[in-house]
């Protein structure tokens, strides 16, 4: 693929123009998942046929009456955790082996709606859980950057699937940073929406109070276009906002002049980073600064809690999510079970991952009699702090500027004997999740000739900001147009 | 006398009457082929989410409100985690740490009883039931059938206030009554509507509260009461034995009248509740919480002691009209149209009583409408129409329904009250009947009921008897 990535809004631009068709399109991307799929391991499932055929009918449509959306005849992938009506929903788990889903999440019924064609389902960690991809049952997710290294997780498939050029948009979703660190690993930009932002219909739920589904798309002005699309109030989830779907587009005008950007002391002096990270996201920061946005510095204080509550709460409500996994109405049975506690015992410690495995039964002693109150009651209470943190910081800022990752890409391998370390990646990211606000990773740079995340945190609801100032450096910067060897 | 005296805490689970599932549109049946009623959200299917049902969220708030219970403007949803096959989620979503009402009450009565006593009421919350498993049937294995899953319950946990079996019964029956009239539940026992949990230990009158155990799983009046007496005499014996009673969980053979002890807990379980983060805490403004109170029906009690005083009705009378909420209301429709209400009332509770008996049927699954009731008791009190024309006319009213007075009249059922018309048939059959005369006129009475047999037969039964006797006495005693 010669010159520069293509993107949503490149590519409508050639749709309504009858550059291309949406089968071209389709056709493309499922041609370059052949290539490249034996060295990235980005897909789980492929729907050719089915794609192909959406691709005309949208084409048709291009040709009756203009396009129903942005991004109609668009060719996207979605993670595996995300439910399409007659494709496998297989979580990257044994447990769910042979599972196909019969309804879509409300999210893919929107984009569907929208004329959108998904192409594939993502590679991820099993269930969500991790920060590499490597958790998987179908094996690991390579990185376009360098095979040796992770893409970065859980939606290491999506961030792959974007970065290496086979799809311009892809869904994963975000419980601790699942959508941010691979999107910062892989070079791409991903967005976390306010909680409740997107409905969770549909979602395999991991952790149901800091789970969003969210785009990964080369910019900020494709992510925009995709969560104008899939967001919006769902009466079949609860937890949804209120609100009708967002209008993002159409409040980027690459300006960020006026706009207040805090910088939180406890994240810039946090220990542990690597300094080319650092100088790269401060060098964003500037860039940000010429733009016409001021810097300050605020104080998120209980930030050092955030890792050691959000591993409390998500795996107290995983404990409880995972529970219908139990082998008897869908998915993986054990055989040859003789009673039921065996049925049980045998099916979810061959179904589940050792990852998985590790976190229900943290959770479930979270939330043990005599326990609960000193973990599951105390995270509660220190989850509060850490929402009047970022409220009393958005007292006086706009948007929070932070690294994604402490770090660029770790190589394969790497980190799964040492959960704790693997945990400890997710520093920057738990935070957004635990007070529900958006977040966004945006490139900003290259260290050891990794992409780096600039990191873009917003007041709750308004994920137009971290929207606009993402737009606005990447009008400025070319960073995000830098694609790796792999796929040149 | 006893030394001991009983404490037994009851726990109620009620089906709500709506028409979908609490937590999915899913409709509620019964008698459904298996997994008829089900979805992705009561199956548990991966991503499927919750949504509160308002219209149970409406019922459990008259229920609670007509126990008298303090409804909560804020109440949460938890998960009660177990696994269990027909328990789809693995977890039940269920209100606990903080339930939608508290702290009410209700008053009991057993047959018998002076006066009534006040239980109170611990609290009332809403929860989905679970699916059933099946064990009987061909083939090996366990089947399951979750149509019943996500089923709208509250639970309606009593004080260990009542004190006997008896006491029990009735307060189940005056919450069947409550919940009934106030449209909350059918309350009906045979459709697993209503399922009971009775909690039994014993006291010295006094004392410290003794050791208690739980009777799982009790489907009828007469198995709670069973229950309740079975196991006080059981727990009795023990401790005049010298033994202790031990923690457990029980189950009550209704056959046999016997309890058996399913397991005995050495801890409690661990349920790992948490509220459930798939839904937002329910908030009730103060307001709407007003407009369902203001809203609620006459309850029972009320109602039966609005009975006694304005329809002069006997305590018993009135206490059987308000059992039923349909039937009180028939009972005052009724009236109405015949403002006579102790033979209104006479008419339903035995004759039309023992008519829907016989007919195997509600009074709801009848073409009897009040009208007919309030025309038969005035036609009958008015000398028009004797009890048993009366009664004869029952099974086609309730078949069919129709018009009482023209019934009467086209079938020539009106009573024969002319008192010329009478005493001609008397003459008649004096003239007829010269033995029985004798008879009768040598001190033997039978025969006087034999000449009342003779003219009831000629008027076809349309004549009063009280009227008979009195004109064959006068006929005869005169010497005719």
């Amino acid at each position: 693929m010669a010159g520069a990535p293509a993107t949503v809004a490149s590519l409508r631009t050639a749709l309504d123009a009858r550059a291309v068709s949406a089968r071209e399109l389709v056709e493309r991307a499922l041609a370059r998942a052949a290539a490249l799929e034996p060295r990235l391991h980005a897909f789980v499932s492929m729907r050719p046929e089915a794609a192909l055929r959406e691709a005309d009918e949208a084409d048709a449509h291009l040709r009756a009456g203009g396009p129903r959306s942005a991004l109609d005849g668009i060719p996207v992938a979605i993670k595996d955790n995300i439910a399409q009506a007659g494709e496998p929903c297989g979580c990257a788990s044994r447990i769910l082996e042979g599972y196909v889903s019969p309804f879509d999440a409300t999210a893919v019924a929107r984009l569907r709606a929208a004329g959108a064609i998904v192409v594939g389902r993502t590679n991820m960690d099993e269930f969500a859980m991790g920060s590499s991809t490597e958790h998987s049952t179908h094996g690991p997710t390579r990185n376009p950057w360098d095979p040796a290294r992770s893409p970065g997780g859980s939606s290491g498939g999506s961030a792959a699937a974007v970065a290496a050029g086979v799809v311009p948009l892809a869904f994963g979703s975000d419980t601790g940073g699942s959508i941010r660190q691979p999107a910062a690993f892989a070079g791409v930009t991903g967005a976390k929406p306010t909680y409740g932002r997107v409905s969770r219909y549909g979602l395999v739920a991991f952790a149901s109070s800091l789970d969003q589904i969210g785009p990964l798309a080369r910019t900020a002005e494709d992510c925009a276009l995709a969560l104008d699309v899939v967001s919006g109030h769902d009466p079949r989830d609860s937890t949804s906002l209120p609100e009708p779907p967002t209008r993002c587009r159409e409040a980027l005008d690459g300006r960020a002049a006026g706009l207040v950007l805090g910088l939180p002391r406890e994240y810039l002096a946090a220990d542990g980073g690597d300094p080319a990270v650092l100088r790269a996201v401060e060098e964003a920061a500037r860039e940000l600064e010429k733009a016409g946005a001021s810097l300050r510095e605020v104080s998120l204080p209980h930030t050092r809690y955030a890792v050691a509550t959000y591993y409390l709460v998500a795996t107290a409500e995983a404990s409880s999510n995972l529970a219908r996994f139990d082998g008897v109405r869908y998915g993986r049975r054990a055989s040859g079970a003789r009673t039921l506690t065996e049925l049980y015992e045998r099916s979810r410690s061959e179904g589940f991952g050792a990852e998985v495995k590790r976190r229900i039964l943290l959770g479930t002693y979270v939330l043990s009699a005599g326990y609960y109150d000193a973990y599951y009651r105390k995270a509660q209470q220190v989850r509060a702090l850490l929402r009047r943190d970022f409220e009393a910081a958005f007292e006086g800022c706009d948007a929070l500027l932070t690294p994604t990752a402490p770090e660029v890409a770790f190589a394969l391998g790497e980190r799964t004997a040492d959960p704790l370390r693997m945990y400890l990646s997710d520093v920057y990211t738990v935070s957004a999740n635990l007070a529900g606000v958006p977040a966004l990773s945006v490139p900003c740079g290259l260290a050891h000739g990794l992409p780096v995340g600039l990191q873009l945190v917003g007041r709750a609801r308004d994920d137009g900001t971290p929207l606009r100032l993402a737009d606005a450096f990447q009008r400025r910067t070319g960073f995000h147009l830098l694609q790796p060897e792999l796929c040149a | 006398m006893s030394a001991y005296e009983a404490v037994v805490g009851l726990e109620v689970h009620v089906h709500l009457a709506t028409r979908a599932k609490l937590f999915c549109a899913c409709p509620v049946t019964y008698g459904d082929p298996p997994n008829r009623s089900t979805c992705p959200v009561c199956l548990a299917l991966p991503g499927a989410l919750p949504v509160l049902n308002e219209r149970a969220v409406e019922l459990a708030m008259r229920a609670a409100l007509a126990l008298h219970c303090k409804v909560s403007t804020h109440s949460v949803f938890a998960r009660k985690n177990y696994f269990y096959p027909d328990l789809p989620k693995g977890y039940q979503i269920s209100q606990y740490e903080e339930p939608l009402g508290a702290g009410g009450w209700l008053d009991v009565q057993p047959d018998g009883a002076a006066a009534p006593r006040r239980i109170g009421i611990t609290r009332i919350h809403m929860e989905e039931d679970a699916g059933k498993s099946i064990h009987e049937g061909s083939g090996p294995g366990t089947r399951l059938d979750l149509n019943r899953a996500g089923v709208p319950l509250v639970e309606i946990v009593s004080e260990p206030d009542l004190r006997s079996a008896e006491e029990a019964g009735a307060y189940l029956r005056a919450l069947q009554g409550i919940l009934r009239a106030v449209g909350a539940s059918e309350a009906d026992l045979e459709k697993g509507h209503f399922r009971c949990d009775a909690n039994v230990s014993l006291r010295r009158p006094g004392g410290p509260l003794g050791t208690r155990t739980e009777t799982k799983n009790l489907n009828s009046f007469r198995a709670v009461e069973g229950a309740v007496r079975s196991e006080i005499a059981r727990q009795r014996e023990v401790r005049e034995r010298g033994g202790e009673v031990r923690q457990a969980t029980l189950r009550y053979d209704l056959e046999r009248d016997k309890i058996q002890v399913m397991r005995v807990k050495e801890n409690a379980d661990d349920y790992r509740y948490f509220p459930d983060p798939d839904l937002v805490p329910l908030a009730l403004a103060p307001e709407r919480i007003e407009a369902a109170r203001a809203a609620l029906p006459e309850l029972p009690d009320a109602r039966r002691a609005r009975f006694e005083a304005s329809y002069g009705l006997p305590e018993s009378d009135a206490r059987l009209l308000v059992a039923s909420r349909e039937l009180a209301d028939f009972f005052e429709a009724a009236a109405k149209a015949y403002p006579a209400p102790r033979s209104v009332a006479n008419w339903l509770l035995r004759d039309v009583a023992a008519a829907l008996r016989e007919a195997g049927r509600g009074l709801d699954e009848t073409a009897l409408r009040p009208d007919h009731v309030a025309a038969l008791a005035r036609l009958v009190d008015a000398g028009r129409l004797t009890p048993a024309s009366a009664r004869g006319l029952l099974p086609e009213l309730l078949s069919a329904g129709g018009d009482v007075e023209a019934f009467v009249r086209e079938r020539g059922l009106g009573a024969v009250s002319d008192a010329a018309v009478l005493e001609a048939v008397v003459a008649d059959v004096l003239a007829e009947q010269p033995k029985a005369v004798a008879t009768f006129r040598a001190g033997d009475e039978k025969a006087l009921h034999f000449l009342m047999g003779q003219v009831m037969r000629k008027t076809k039964g349309q004549a009063d008897a009280k009227q008979v006797r009195e004109l064959l006495r006068a006929r005869l005693g005169a010497g005719g």
